[in-house]
C-alpha cells in the first residue's frame, strides 16, 4: 500500500518540478504576448542556473545569487532583443542561437563550479502551519520561489488583462502596425517584455541549481526551457491554463521518474515522451476551433516590425 | 465661429519622399474652423501620406505646419491627439483579438476605467446612430462595424479637427445621412473636418471646400457646391472621365448560377445564419446584392466560393451542376471565378509577387502548370496582360502585391479573373475604397463580361454602383435575401430602407411584387 507520506512526498516533488517551468513560462508568456518569440529560454535558464550558483558561492547569499541570476538572464535576453528588435534579425534563428550560446557559455563559466555545493535556498517555516500534518508540507513548507512562481503568474495575469500597460503590450503583439499608428512605441514595449522574459528565465534556471538541487551541472536544465515554450502554446497564451499545464507537466516529469524508480514495465522513453505527446494532442484539440485559437495567439508573433510604414 | 480668420490648420509646401516616389510635392492646404474640407485625389495621389503627416504618423521632409496660426511639429500620434486632431483611418488600425472597448481605450490617452468607457461608447453609439457592442471582439465584426469603432474612437476625443478617410464607403445611404448630420452638427460647433471620400456626390452635398491632389501635387481648390461630380472627377484624374456604359441585352439566358433554398447555421455566435436564400443569375445579366455588411454577405460569399460547403449539394448549382458540396478549385474548374471582399490576405497574398498572385487562382487553367511544374513564361505573360488590360499601376510584375495601392490591387484581382472570361463571376464589394477612375473601369469590365453571356453577381454596399451596373437587385438583411427585382423598380430610398431591415413589402405594394414576377 502506498502510504500517506509517499503521496505527500510525491506532491511536494511535483511542486518542485513544476516551479522552474512555471517561472520561465510566465516570463516567456509576457514576451510572446508582445509579439516576440524568444526560443532562447533554455539558454537563458542555463545562464541563470550557473550564475546563481557562482554568485551564491562568491557572496554566500542566496538572495544575491537569485538577483544575479535574474540580471544575467535579463542581460542575455537583451542581447536577443538587440539582434531581433534593433537589428531586425530573424527571431527563430536568433533564439536558437541564444540557446546554443547559453549552453556553451554556461558550461565554460561553470566548469570551475562543478562539484561545489551551495546551501539550498531554505524552506519557509511558518509557525504552526508548516507542522500541520499533510497540509503543512503541501502548502506551507516550500522555498520562497514556489510562492513567487504563483504570485508572479497572478500578477502577470492581472497586468496583462486588467491594466492599461498590459493592454498596450497585447496590442503590440496583436498588430504592431496598428499600435504604431495609434502612437505606441512598439520597439520599446517589446524590449521591456523581452527583458522581463529573460529575467524570469534566469530565475527559473536558478531555481534548479539553488532550490531543486544545490549545485551546478552542465546542461542541468535538461530541456525544461523547451517545455516552458511548449507550455505556452499548450495553454493558448492564457495564464490559468498555463498554471494547469505547468502542473500537468510537473506530474508527468515526476511520474516518469517514479516509473523508472519503481521499475514498472513501461518504457521510460515512452514516459519521457508523454508530456510532448500530450502537448501535440492538446494542440490538435484546441486548434479544431481555429477562430478561438487565433484569438488567443498573438497575431504578430515572430514578425519583425519595420516602423517606416 | 466660422467668422474666425485664423485657419485651424495650415500646411505650407509639405514635401515627403519615399524611396522612388515623391508622395507629396509642395502641398498647401488650409482648413478653417468649422469647415468641412474635402481632400480629393485618386489612389496614390498622396492623400494618405498627407493625412499621416497631419496625424503624426509620418514626418514631412520639408514644409511648415501651422495649428491655429502657430507653427508646430507633430512628432507622434499622441501629440496630434493632444492638439485635438482626431483620425479615422482608411486601413483600420484595429486589433482583431481585442474587444471594441479595448480598441477604443488604446486610442485614447485618458480613458478612465473600463466601465465608464463602455457607458460612454454606448452613449456615443446611440447619439450618432452607430450601434456598437463594447464587449464584442473585433474579429467578429463586419467591415462596416469596424469603421464605427474608428469613428467613435475619434469622437470620444472631442477633436478640433477630425480627419475622416472614406468614412461612408461602408454605410447605407441612411447611415451616411445620419453621419452627415453629425458632421454638420460638429462643424457648427466649430470642429473642422477633413473629409476624404471617393463619392463625389457626397462631397458636393456635404463639403464647403475641396482641395484636389494629383500625383502628389496640389492641383486646385474649388467649391464642391459649384462643381459637378463629373467635373471634380476629371480634375482628379486629369483627363476626361467615361462613366460605365451598358446597352440593354437579352436577359432570358439560362440560369448559370442557381441558389435554391440555401440555409446554413451561423458559424459562431456572432456569425449570421443564412435563411432560405433563392436566387438565379442568368448568362448575360448582372445581379446586385445590396445590404449593410454583417448581414450575411461574407457567409453567402463563402458558400458561393466553396470556402464553406452548403448543407446539401443541390442548394448551389453552376451551369446545371450541383456544386454545393464542392470546394473552390472544383468550382473554378467549371470556369467560375470569385473576388472576395478583403483584397489583402484573402484575394491576394501581399508578400507574393503579382505573377504568383495571378497564378494562384488560375493554375489549373490555360496550361500555366504542366504536370505540377509552373510555366513561368506563360504566367508572367498573363500577369503582364492583366496589368496592361486593367491599367494597374505597378513597379513591375515581380514586385510584391502588397506594394500596390488599394485601387490598383483591386483592379488586379478583378482583372486576373475577368481575363479568363469566366462563365460566372461573383464579386464581393468590387470597388470598395477604390477611386472613381478605377471604379468606373472595374464596373465597365463587369458590364462587358456580362455582355459576353457570363453571369455576374455583385455583392456591394455601394447603391450607386448597383443601380448603375445591375440588371436586377436583391437586398440581403439578417441572412435573408429579398426577391431580385429589375433595377428600374427601385429608388435609392427603397433599397436603403430594406437594407436597414424594413420589410420590402412596407414600401412596395402588392402590385409591384406582381410586376417583379412578370419581369423575372
Amino acid at each position: 500500500m502506498i502510504s500517506v507520506d509517499i503521496v505527500v512526498l510525491t506532491i511536494v516533488s511535483i511542486i518542485g518540478a513544476t516551479t522552474p517551468l512555471l517561472i520561465a513560462a510566465t516570463g516567456e508568456l509576457v514576451t510572446e504576448k508582445s509579439g516576440v518569440l524568444n526560443l532562447g529560454v533554455e539558454g537563458m535558464m542555463l545562464m541563470g542556473a550557473v550564475s546563481g550558483v557562482g554568485a551564491t558561492i562568491a557572496t554566500d547569499s542566496w538572495i544575491l545569487g537569485l538577483l544575479c541570476a535574474a540580471a544575467v538572464g535579463m542581460a542575455f535576453s537583451l542581447l536577443f532583443g538587440f539582434l531581433t528588435l534593433t537589428l531586425m534579425a530573424n527571431q527563430v534563428a536568433s533564439g536558437l542561437a541564444l540557446t546554443i550560446f547559453g549552453a556553451g557559455l554556461s558550461a565554460v563559466i561553470g566548469a570551475p563550479l562543478v562539484g561545489k555545493r551551495v546551501h539550498r535556498i531554505p524552506d519557509l517555516e511558518i509557525a504552526g502551519l508548516t507542522d500541520l500534518p499533510i497540509i503543512g508540507p503541501i502548502f506551507f513548507g516550500h522555498d520562497p520561489l514556489v510562492y513567487f512562481s504563483l504570485i508572479s503568474l497572478a500578477a502577470v495575469s492581472w497586468f496583462l488583462f486588467r491594466t492599461r500597460a498590459g493592454l498596450a503590450l497585447r496590442a503590440v503583439g496583436e498588430s504592431h502596425d496598428s499600435a504604431h499608428a495609434i502612437g505606441y512605441r512598439v520597439i520599446r514595449i517589446r524590449y521591456a517584455a523581452v527583458a522581463f522574459g529573460g529575467m524570469m528565465a534566469g530565475l527559473g534556471g536558478a531555481y534548479l541549481s539553488l532550490a531543486a538541487t544545490s549545485l551546478w551541472a552542465e546542461g542541468m536544465t535538461a530541456g525544461r526551457g523547451w517545455i516552458a515554450l511548449a507550455l505556452i502554446v499548450f495553454a493558448a497564451w492564457r495564464p490559468l491554463r498555463l498554471l494547469l499545464g505547468a502542473y500537468l507537466f510537473g506530474i508527468f516529469w515526476i511520474g516518469q521518474l517514479a516509473v523508472q524508480g519503481l521499475g514498472l514495465p513501461i518504457a521510460t522513453e515512452f514516459m519521457g515522451a508523454l508530456p510532448y505527446l500530450v502537448t501535440i494532442i492538446v494542440l490538435v484539440i484546441i486548434s479544431r476551433d481555429s477562430t478561438k485559437f487565433l484569438l488567443d495567439a498573438p497575431a504578430c508573433i515572430g514578425k519583425a516590425f519595420h516602423p517606416t510604414a | 465661429m466660422p467668422t474666425e480668420t485664423t485657419p485651424r490648420l495650415e500646411l505650407r509646401s509639405i514635401t515627403k519622399a519615399f524611396p522612388g516616389v515623391l508622395a507629396n510635392d509642395q502641398v498647401d492646404l488650409t482648413v478653417m474652423p468649422g469647415e468641412i474640407h474635402a481632400l480629393l485625389g485618386e489612389n496614390g495621389a498622396g492623400k494618405s501620406t498627407l493625412v499621416k503627416i497631419i496625424s503624426g504618423v509620418l514626418h514631412a521632409d520639408s514644409g511648415d505646419l501651422l495649428w491655429q496660426g502657430e507653427p508646430v511639429t507633430i512628432p507622434n500620434p499622441k501629440a496630434a491627439r493632444a492638439l485635438g486632431i482626431g483620425m479615422v483611418f482608411q486601413h483600420f488600425s484595429l486589433f482583431e483579438a481585442l474587444t471594441v472597448a479595448e480598441n477604443i481605450e488604446l486610442g485614447m490617452d485618458h480613458s478612465g476605467n473600463r466601465r465608464t468607457l463602455e457607458a460612454r461608447i454606448e452613449e456615443m453609439a446611440t447619439k450618432y446612430g452607430l450601434p456598437l457592442e463594447p464587449r464584442r471582439h473585433v474579429h467578429t465584426l463586419s467591415v462596416g462595424e469596424k469603421q464605427r469603432i474608428e469613428i467613435i474612437r475619434a469622437l470620444l476625443l472631442n477633436p478640433k479637427l477630425l480627419i475622416m478617410d472614406e468614412p461612408t464607403s461602408v454605410l447605407t445611404p441612411q447611415e451616411a445621412e445620419t453621419l452627415f448630420k453629425t458632421l454638420r452638427q460638429l462643424a457648427r460647433e466649430g470642429v473642422s473636418i477633413l473629409f476624404i471620400s471617393h463619392k463625389l456626390g457626397e462631397i458636393k452635398a456635404l463639403c464647403h471646400t475641396a482641395t484636389i491632389l494629383r500625383g502628389g501635387r496640389f492641383i486646385t481648390s474649388c467649391n464642391p457646391a459649384e462643381e459637378s461630380p463629373k467635373s471634380m472627377a476629371e480634375m482628379m484624374i486629369g483627363e476626361r472621365l467615361t462613366p460605365p456604359e451598358r446597352s440593354d441585352t437579352d436577359h432570358s439566358g439560362v440560369g448559370r448560377l442557381v441558389i435554391s433554398n440555401l440555409s446554413a447555421p451561423a458559424e459562431s455566435q456572432f456569425g449570421v445564419k443564412l435563411d432560405a436564400i433563392d436566387l438565379t443569375v442568368r448568362g448575360g445579366e448582372i445581379v446586385g446584392i445590396a445590404g449593410v455588411s454583417g448581414n450575411g454577405q461574407s457567409e453567402l460569399m463563402a458558400h458561393l466560393t466553396g470556402e464553406r460547403l452548403a448543407p446539401s449539394a443541390s442548394m448551389i448549382s453552376i451551369d446545371g451542376v450541383a456544386v454545393g458540396r464542392k470546394g473552390p478549385s472544383d468550382r473554378r474548374d467549371m470556369t467560375a471565378a470569385f473576388v472576395p471582399e478583403e483584397r489583402m490576405g484573402h484575394a491576394a497574398v501581399p508578400d507574393m509577387t503579382l505573377v504568383d498572385n495571378a497564378l494562384l487562382t488560375s493554375h489549373r487553367r490555360n496550361g500555366f502548370t504542366l504536370r505540377g511544374f509552373i510555366n513561368r513564361l506563360k504566367s508572367e505573360g498573363y500577369a503582364q496582360i492583366v496589368c496592361d488590360a486593367f491599367r494597374v499601376k505597378h513597379r513591375g510584375i515581380r514586385h510584391a502585391a502588397g506594394h500596390l495601392s488599394g485601387g490598383n490591387l483591386q483592379k488586379f484581382v478583378i482583372g486576373r479573373e475577368i481575363e479568363h472570361t469566366p462563365s460566372l463571376l461573383v464579386a464581393n464589394q468590387p470597388t470598395w475604397g477604390v477611386d472613381s477612375g478605377a471604379a468606373a473601369s472595374i464596373q465597365q469590365a463587369l458590364i462587358d463580361l456580362a455582355q459576353g453571356d457570363s453571369a455576374v453577381l455583385v455583392i456591394s454596399q455601394d447603391l450607386d454602383e448597383l443601380l448603375t451596373i445591375s440588371d436586377r437587385i436583391a437586398v440581403l438583411h439578417d441572412g435573408r435575401l429579398s426577391q431580385a427585382r429589375p433595377t428600374g423598380d427601385f429608388t435609392i430610398e427603397d433599397i436603403g430602407l430594406a437594407m436597414t431591415g424594413h420589410e420590402m413589402a412596407d414600401n412596395t405594394g402588392p402590385s409591384e411584387q406582381n410586376n417583379t414576377r412578370s419581369a423575372t
